[in-house]
C-alpha cells in the first residue's frame, strides 16, 4: 500500500485556479521531488498535505486513513511532518527545547504534575532528554544544544528543523525548499543529511526543490508543477529530459 | 552535560526562593528592631501581592507573549469573592486560619474561572487587539462589582444591581456586597501573621512559575510564542496552551485579589484599587524586571512598591519633592518604563550589558577553579 495518494488534489482562492487535478502516489520509503517554476503551486500543495490549507476538490490518503481537510494539529498526529522554506524555529528555546517540543505529544505528561514534579516529570523530561540528544547527535547539534536556535548558523538552522519534524515520529516527512540560500557545500551535505534520514529511519519523504544538482541527486521520482496542474511525472532522469519540462523551466 | 543544564535552571529557581526568604528575615528583623517606618511596615503585605501580580501576568505576558491589560480584573474577583466568603463564613468557620485558607483558595478559584472563560473568546485575537479586549473586560469586571448589592438573609441570597432597598432583605440585616461601598469589615487573620502567609503564598507563586515554565507545557507555550505556525505544525494545541496559561495567571492575580481584600478594613471596587493603572502598573513591573524573567518581574515589584515610601523616608529631600513623587506615582512609572525602554534597546546599552555579563562570569568561573 502507498505510504501517500493524492487524489485529483485541487484549490481555489476564490476566482483563482491555484492547484488542479495533482495526482501522486508515494511508496514507503521513497524520496520524491516535487518541483515547478516559481508560483507554480508547489507550496500549496504543502500546505493542503500539513492541513494550513482545506482542499477545495481532491482526497488526500496517509497510509490508508483519509486525513482530507484534517486541522494542522490532527495531520501532524496522523503522521505528516514538515519543515517551512522560511525557517521557522523557536529562536529563543534552545536547540535541545527545540527538539522536545517535537517530542512533546509522544511523552505525555500532566501540566499538574510538572507544577508538583511528580515522578512523572521527571521520567519522561529524562526520556525526552534522551531521545533529543540522539536526534541531535545524528545531525551533528548535540554538542550545541544549550545554543538558542536563532544564534546558529544557517545550514544547521536547516538540520535542527528536519531534527524537529522528525521528533514527531511522522510516517512522511515534507521538506520545503530545504537547499533555499545554501552555498554547494551546505547542499552537498544536506544531501547526506537526508539520505541519512531516509536509511537510518526509513522515512518517506516528500521535498520541493530548485536546486536540480539536489533533485537529480537524490530523488527517485519527480512530478513537475506548472501553473497548478502536473505537467510531468515520474522517474527523475526521465522527467528531467521532457522538452515539455525544460520549456517550463527556461522559456522558449 | 544534561545534567548540567537542569541543574541551571533549578539553581534559578533556588537563587529566587533566598531572596524571597532572606528579604523576609531582613524586613522581620527590622521591624522587630523598630527599624522600620509604619508606612512601610503597611506595604510589606502589598509588596508581596504585588510581586504575586508580576510574577503572574508575566507567565502571560514574558511566556506566552500575550499583552494583556485586565490582571487588575481578575485581582477584583479575587477580592471580591474570597471577602464575601469570609463575610458569611464569619460565625459558622470560627478558626481565622482556616477560614482564611478557604478564602484564598476561592479568590483563587473564581479568578481562574472567569479567566478561562474570557480567555476562549478573547485569544482569538492577538497583540494590540487582544491588549485592548482584556484592558475593557478589566473594566467590565471593576464597573460590575462596583454597582452591585449583594445580601444573605433568612430568605436566601438577594442580588440587584440598583440599590441597596432593591434587595428586599430583612429588617436588621445589612447587605454584604454594597454597592460603591463595598464590603466592610472582612474578618482576617492577624495582622502580625499576614506578612509570613503572603510571603508563603509568593513562594507558592514563584514555584507553580518555575514549574511551569520547566516543563513541557511551558515549553510548548514558549514554541507558540515563538512561532505559532511551527508550534501546530508540530501538533501542538495552540488554543489549549494559550487558554491553560491565561488561567493560571489569572489564578494567581485571584490570590493576590484575596489578600488584598483580607489586608484592608475596607473593600472597595474603585480605579485606585482595580482599574486600568492597576493593570499598567503590574505591567510596568513586567517589563522593568525584563519581561519573561520570573525573578525579575519578583524584583521590580517589589522596589517600586517600596520606592515611593522609601523615598518619603529619605527627610533630607525637600518636602517638595517627596510629596510630588507621592503624588504622581503613576507619572514616575511612565517616564521610568520610556527611559527602560529606549536604553534596553539601544545597541550602545546592549553592548555594555554583554561586556558587564561577561564580566561577571569570568569572575564566577575564577571563584569555581
Amino acid at each position: 500500500m502507498a505510504m501517500l495518494e493524492i487524489k485529483h488534489l485541487g484549490i481555489s482562492f476564490g476566482g483563482l485556479r491555484a492547484v488542479d487535478d495533482v495526482n501522486i502516489t508515494i511508496e514507503p520509503g521513497a524520496l520524491y521531488g516535487l518541483i515547478g517554476p516559481n508560483g507554480a503551486g508547489k507550496t500549496t500543495v504543502f500546505n493542503m498535505l500539513t492541513g494550513v490549507y482545506k482542499p477545495t476538490d481532491g482526497q488526500i490518503i496517509l497510509d490508508g486513513e483519509d486525513i482530507t481537510g484534517q486541522s494542522t494539529v490532527r495531520i501532524n498526529r496522523a503522521g505528516i511532518a514538515r519543515t517551512f522554506q522560511n525557517i521557522r524555529l523557536f529562536g529563543d528555546l534552545s536547540v535541545l527545547d527545540n527538539v522536545k517540543v517535537g517530542l512533546h505529544n509522544r511523552y505525555p505528561y500532566s501540566t499538574l504534575s510538572a507544577v508538583l514534579r511528580l515522578p512523572s516529570y521527571f521520567r519522561q523530561e529524562r526520556k525526552m532528554d534522551y531521545r533529543a540528544m540522539e536526534l541531535l547527535e545524528m545531525f551533528g547539534l548535540d554538542k550545541l544544544y544549550k545554543v538558542k536556535a536563532s544564534n546558529l548558523p544557517y545550514g544547521q538552522q536547516r538540520k535542527l528543523e528536519i531534527a524537529r519534524a522528525l521528533a514527531t515520529k511522522p510516517k512522511l516527512l515534507l521538506l520545503d525548499e530545504p537547499a533555499a540560500g545554501m552555498n554547494p557545500n551546505e547542499t552537498q551535505e544536506l544531501m547526506d543529511t537526508i539520505r541519512l534520514v531516509q536509511d537510518k529511519f526509513g522515512m518517506t519523504i516528500l521535498l520541493i526543490e530548485h536546486d536540480m544538482h539536489l533533485v537529480s541527486g537524490i530523488c527517485e521520482q519527480i512530478t513537475v508543477l506548472n501553473f497548478g496542474r502536473e505537467l510531468d511525472s515520474g522517474e527523475t532522469a526521465k522527467v528531467l529530459n521532457n522538452p515539455e519540462v525544460i520549456k517550463a523551466y527556461l522559456g522558449d | 552535560m544534561l545534567k548540567l543544564n537542569m541543574k541551571k535552571t533549578t539553581r534559578q529557581s533556588l537563587v529566587t526562593y533566598a531572596i524571597v526568604i532572606i528579604a523576609f528575615v531582613v524586613f522581620q528583623l527590622l521591624s522587630s528592631f523598630g527599624a522600620l517606618s509604619n508606612l512601610i511596615e503597611g506595604q510589606l503585605v502589598n509588596l508581596c501581592l504585588y510581586a504575586i501580580l508580576a510574577v503572574s501576568l508575566n507567565l502571560v505576558v514574558g511566556i506566552s507573549g500575550e499583552l494583556s491589560l485586565g490582571h487588575a480584573g481578575f485581582m477584583c474577583i479575587g477580592a471580591f469573592t474570597s471577602a464575601f466568603f469570609s463575610k458569611i463564613c464569619t460565625d459558622t468557620i470560627g478558626n481565622d486560619f482556616l477560614r482564611f485558607l478557604i478564602a484564598m483558595v476561592i479568590g483563587t478559584f473564581f479568578a481562574a474561572l472567569v479567566g478561562f472563560l474570557i480567555a476562549i473568546p478573547v485569544l482569538r485575537l492577538r497583540g494590540d487587539y487582544l491588549a485592548i479586549v482584556t484592558l475593557a473586560f478589566g473594566q467590565i469586571i471593576m464597573t460590575l462589582i462596583n454597582s452591585m448589592y449583594v445580601g444573605i438573609d433568612k430568605n436566601g441570597l438577594h442580588i440587584s444591581f440598583s440599590s441597596e432597598s432593591a434587595l428586599h432583605l430583612e429588617p436588621g440585616t445589612s447587605p454584604i456586597i454594597n454597592g460603591s461601598q463595598g464590603i466592610t469589615g472582612t474578618p482576617s487573620i492577624d495582622s502580625d501573621y499576614r506578612f509570613f502567609v503572603s510571603i508563603l503564598f509568593l513562594l507558592l507563586t514563584l514555584a507553580v512559575s518555575y514549574h511551569f515554565i520547566n516543563s513541557r507545557t511551558g515549553r510548548a507555550v514558549m514554541s507558540i510564542r515563538d512561532n505559532r505556525i511551527a508550534a501546530e505544525s508540530v501538533g501542538l494545541n495552540v488554543t489549549k496552551y494559550k487558554i491553560l496559561t491565561f488561567t493560571i495567571a489569572s489564578a494567581f492575580a485571584g490570590l493576590a485579589g484575596a489578600i488584598f481584600s483580607h489586608n484592608i478594613p475596607t473593600l472597595v471596587a474603585t480605579t485606585k484599587n482595580f482599574g486600568y493603572d492597576k493593570s499598567i502598573m503590574i505591567l510596568v513591573f513586567v517589563v522593568l524586571g525584563g519581561i519573561g524573567s520570573v525573578r525579575g518581574s519578583m524584583i521590580a515589584a517589589a522596589l517600586l512598591t517600596l520606592l515611593p515610601e522609601l523615598l518619603r523616608s529619605l527627610t533630607f529631600l525637600p518636602d517638595g519633592i517627596r510629596t510630588f513623587v507621592s503624588e504622581n506615582r503613576m507619572l514616575i512609572y511612565a517616564v521610568i518604563l520610556i527611559v527602560v525602554m529606549i536604553f534596553s534597546n539601544s545597541p550602545r546599552f546592549v553592548e555594555i550589558r554583554a561586556r558587564l555579563k561577561a564580566f561577571f562570569r569570568r569572575g564566577t568561573k575564577k571563584e569555581a577553579v
